[in-house]
């Protein structure tokens, strides 16, 4: 793929197309210069890449299987429904594909000391197993709100060893937690390594958590076209920040007949101010290091974002997301807390998979999109995680106690 | 006018053989009144240059004491044209102290670089620092300012070294900030002598005055910062003072403050 346009995406200054580039202090510009270094040296070493791929096989357990979701494609009577099946990765979701390729950067570039900002827990979990494997002192970010309705993964990353630090500025969710992070960033330059769990940040995050994430679409699009034959009319997959969703989308982007699909969480719907859909209901602003869609009210304040899913919950989205939906080459959907509820049950129920909330949303949509699609059809969505750890959450959604 | 508002104050603070105090305050916190009452008191009570922070929902390189007051100025709904209103307020009673406006990219990037600039000049602003937009990303609103004789003013950290300082000090305007501390606004102690080397290394590529400022909290430590450095800036302990004790408490730490950087205690 030697003429792929979009290797050239981002351009030497993070920008993909207006999104992107470097918004942060000064104190952290000499760090995030440095890590670019490291990211571009590091990805193109064959040692670095072999130990990557050693890990990602024997510790995550990839390839994860690509999975014909027979019942629901019957349910819907539309297209043929395929999962990538990133849930049964060791931790339970896709992060770990990312955390694991930071921190093996971290431990080359000499640093000591790992931080992490999470919202479901989710990367929190997967950057505090990495940690513990390789002996690292782990510091995660967690918001207060979160800490409350994610339990069962505050409890796991204590067990890894990790310190957990409650967020309680701002709205107590994933941004707050992410201000955190790079407060502490700023403050232990010298030993500490921020490992950004999703596609957005200053450069190099959104790129090389493409990169690290990017897995998935390429065992996916071999194994779509082994077992069926053809590629995928549409590809899907949930959009928090977007690391799963641009893992899923990248090797697709010049497969101009594929649809890629993005669902962003639509909370009480679009209407009601509370949701957490950037592309759908933000603008363009600047938070967090990039240039990008942002959830924001009139003067320019970050607004609340809100999500029945802690993942999901967050007011911006990577830029890559951004630049794709300018230029139309992907498409962004949402799902509401009570569609993404539904879809949870309907999985759980005809597929004897419990999906997290997160990919739940994407599901929302995938019965919209078979039936529209008709029998020829075929759909490739990202089963992101797994939702043992939304059993809680859900059960009191669903007025049962435990 | 701006930019040599800039220098005149600087002139007239080495003239005094003392350096320059930089007082920081929060638009709006507790409200508008209150915090107008501080501003136009800081002058007279010592302040050289006045800092005005412009309140943002998440300001990263800011310790507790400024993000809660960002917070109580946003619950009070202070909006940009509420701080550019108190700077037009200020400007109209003091002629010739310097205002600089202090705050994070987005709320002026949501208003658009060049309509920013244009009411800010109209409100008497004479520089500007955008914490979260370095040199790399500062071109589009440095052309604005520039077009509106307001200084853009560069951040220096303790992290930014050899070609980076070179570049970051080429095209700066006004004068050039030094961050003491690996740290957030308030969080620790500067060390004197790091301090004072890092402004000698500075003044190798500039010739514009050095202030610093980020972790100093009491007459002291201003005292020993003023010695190495043109400007010596206090944000967290005005802030705090503010909030705890109002506007008149907040103006006597001004006065102590200010007679420990110009070096008469
Ligand atoms: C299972 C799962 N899916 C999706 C997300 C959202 O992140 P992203 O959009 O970066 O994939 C999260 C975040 O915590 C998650 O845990």
């Amino acid at each position: 793929m030697t003429d792929n346009p979009w290797n050239n995406s981002p351009d030497t200054e993070g920008r993909f197309g207006g999104f992107g580039g470097r918004f942060i202090p000064e104190t952290l510009m000499p760090l995030v210069l440095e890590l670019e270094g490291a990211w571009q040296e590091a990805k193109t070493d064959p040692d670095f890449i072999a130990q990557m791929d050693g890990l990602l096989k024997d510790y995550v357990g990839r390839p994860s299987a690509v999975y014909h979701a027979m019942r629901l494609s019957e349910h819907f009577d539309g297209a043929k429904i395929w999962f990538k099946r990133d849930e049964l990765n060791h931790t339970g979701a896709h992060k770990i594909n990312n955390c694991l390729g930071q921190v093996l950067l971290a431990r080359r570039m000499g640093k000591t000391r790992i931080i992490a900002e999470t919202g479901a827990g989710q990367h929190g979990v997967a950057t505090a197993t990495v940690a513990a494997r390789f002996g690292l002192e782990c510091v995660v970010f967690m918001g207060s709100k979160d800490i409350e309705r994610q339990k069962p993964n505050v409890f796991r990353m204590k067990l890894l060893g990790a310190k957990i630090i409650p967020v309680t500025s701002g709205t107590g969710t994933l941004k707050d937690a992410m201000n955190e992070a790079l407060r502490d960033w700023v403050t232990h330059v010298d030993e500490t390594f921020y490992v950004i769990g999703t596609a957005a940040g200053p450069h190099p995050y959104p790129q090389m958590v493409r990169d690290l994430q990017s897995v998935i679409g390429r065992e996916a699009r071999a194994q779509i076209v082994e077992r069926e034959g053809r590629l995928p009319d549409a590809c899907v997959a949930c959009i928090g920040g977007g690391s799963n969703a641009i893992g899923l989308f990248y090797p697709f982007l010049n497969d101009k007949n594929v649809r890629l699909i993005g669902v962003e969480a639509a909370g009480r719907g679009l209407q009601s101010n509370e949701h957490a859909a950037s592309l759908t209901g933000g603008e363009p602003g600047i938070l967090h290091g990039n240039r990008t869609y942002l959830l924001q009210d009139d003067d320019g304040q970050i607004a609340d974002a809100h999500s029945i899913s802690a993942g999901l919950d967050y007011p911006g989205i990577g830029p890559e997301h951004s630049y794709l939906h300018d230029i139309g080459r992907a498409e962004y959907l949402s799902a509401t807390d009570e569609e993404a509820l539904d879809a949870f049950q309907l999985c759980t129920r005809l597929e004897g998979i419990i999906p997290a909330l997160e990919p739940a949303h994407a599901l929302a949509r995938v019965g919209d999109l078979a039936k529209e699609m008709g029998k020829d059809g075929l759909i490739l969505m990202n089963m992101c995680g797994r939702g043992d750890k939304d059993v809680f959450a859900v059960a009191d959604h669903l007025g049962v106690e435990l | 006018m701006s930019i040599s508002r800039i220098e005149a104050a600087f002139a007239k603070c080495a003239n005094a053989d003392h350096s320059a105090f930089v007082a920081y305050m929060m638009a709006g916190d507790p409200d508008l009144a209150q915090s107008r009452e501080l501003l136009m008191g800081l002058p007279d009570a010592g302040a050289d240059i006045v800092e005005l922070g412009m309140p943002f929902s998440d300001p990263v390189a800011e310790g507790p004491t400024i993000q809660q007051a960002a917070q109580r100025s946003l619950l009070v709904r202070t909006k940009m044209q509420d701080v550019l209103a108190l700077a037009a307020d200020f400007r109209e009673v003091h002629s010739d102290t310097p205002l600089i406006l202090m705050g994070y990219a987005n709320p002026v990037h949501h208003m658009g670089w060049s309509k920013f600039a244009r009411l800010a000049a109209k409100s008497g602003v004479d520089g500007l620092i955008i914490v979260d937009l370095p040199p790399e990303e500062s071109q589009p609103l440095a052309m604005a300012l520039a077009d509106n004789d307001i200084a853009l003013i560069r951040l220096i950290a303790p992290t930014t070294k050899g070609a980076r300082l070179q570049q970051v000090l080429s095209g700066v305007s006004g004068f050039v900030y030094y961050v003491s501390i690996t740290g957030v606004t308030g969080a620790a102690i500067p060390d004197q002598q790091q301090v004072a080397r890092a402004v000698k290394d500075i003044k190798l590529h500039t010739g514009l005055p050095v202030a610093v400022g980020f972790g100093v909290r009491d007459p002291q430590t201003a005292k020993t910062i003023a010695d190495c450095a043109d400007g010596v800036v206090v944000g967290s302990a005005i802030v705090s003072q503010m909030h705890k004790k109002g506007a008149s408490s907040a103006l006597e730490l001004v006065k102590k403050l200010a007679e420990a950087a110009h070096g008469n205690i």
